[in-house]
């Protein structure tokens, strides 16, 4: 397969995942779309290390799996707070930092 | 055979971010996300990266799809009304969606990559194994290896902090 196939679906997930960021309202559904961002991000930088044969690319896709899984551990940190406090899990309803 | 295997696993991945994005009930969005990682794997082993498809499926699939499903049971997904959006947005989303696909597209297909449209060069049997990796990460890449673990590190005692009992005297 060519790497530009590897590419284009990288993209779409990309776009997909951006699609639900915009649609969907619950926390926990956004994080786990920039999630698909995240990884599509992660199959572009491996399908670009492959197309130039070095495995540097390699490994910024396994630091871009760190920071991922720092995101989530954080952001549910959050959401488990959130619930806690009794607030309403819905991103239109926390908008107190709006400007 | 590749290209079977490709087009399985695209399908796979695609399902499963489409059935992210479209299930209203979350859980149901986490088990569509380990679909989605899983076919992720499968292409990171077609790209010869043994190593990253692993972490894949051991850190991703595993570990942090069973914190999403601790959280999900935790915190219940009933009564979200998710296609209730703002008016227009939901309009708006797609549209803007095909035109940032589009223009994912020109960038990368009009570029001056002419390596695209070739397979990649022929590599070495060990190419992104768990060796070669290792060796990168412990001598080309350590300081981002000890800057990663200490961000982990961060990260964890926040999410203590964050998400641990109130204590005594602490505003709600």
């Amino acid at each position: 397969m060519n790497i530009a196939w590897y590419i284009v679906l990288s993209a779409l997930l990309f776009t997909t995942g951006a699609v639900g960021i915009l649609v969907r309202r619950s926390p926990m559904v956004i994080l786990l779309c920039l999630e698909l961002m995240l990884n599509a991000g992660n199959l572009a930088l491996v399908a670009f290390s492959r197309m130039v044969g070095n495995q540097q690319g390699q490994v910024f896709a396994i630091v871009v799996m760190v920071i991922a899984a720092c995101e989530v551990v954080v952001g549910l940190g959050l959401i488990v707070a959130l619930f806690r406090r009794k607030l309403p899990l819905d991103v239109d309803d926390l908008r107190e930092l709006r400007g | 055979m590749e290209a079977v295997l490709f087009f399985l696993a695209a399908i796979g991945a695609l399902g499963g971010a489409i059935g992210v994005v479209a299930m209203r009930n979350p859980f149901y969005s986490v088990l569509a996300l380990i679909v989605h990682l899983f076919s992720l794997a499968v292409l990171f082993l077609l790209l010869t990266s043994a190593f990253v498809a692993a972490a894949q499926v051991v850190v991703y699939a595993g570990a942090v799809m069973v914190l999403y499903v601790f959280v999900v049971a935790y915190v219940g997904g009933a009564g979200e009304s998710a296609w209730e959006p703002i008016p227009g947005q939901r309009f708006l989303a797609p549209l803007l969606a095909i035109a940032l696909f589009v223009e994912l597209s020109i960038a990368v297909l009009s570029s001056a990559l002419l390596a695209l449209g070739t397979h990649g060069p022929d590599v070495p049997a060990g190419f992104g194994d768990p060796a070669a990796i290792g060796r990168l990460m412990l001598e080309k890449f350590l300081v981002p290896f000890e800057a990663s673990s200490i961000l982990l590190l961060l990260a964890a005692v926040g999410a203590i902090v964050l998400a641990g009992r109130k204590r005594e005297g602490e505003a709600a």
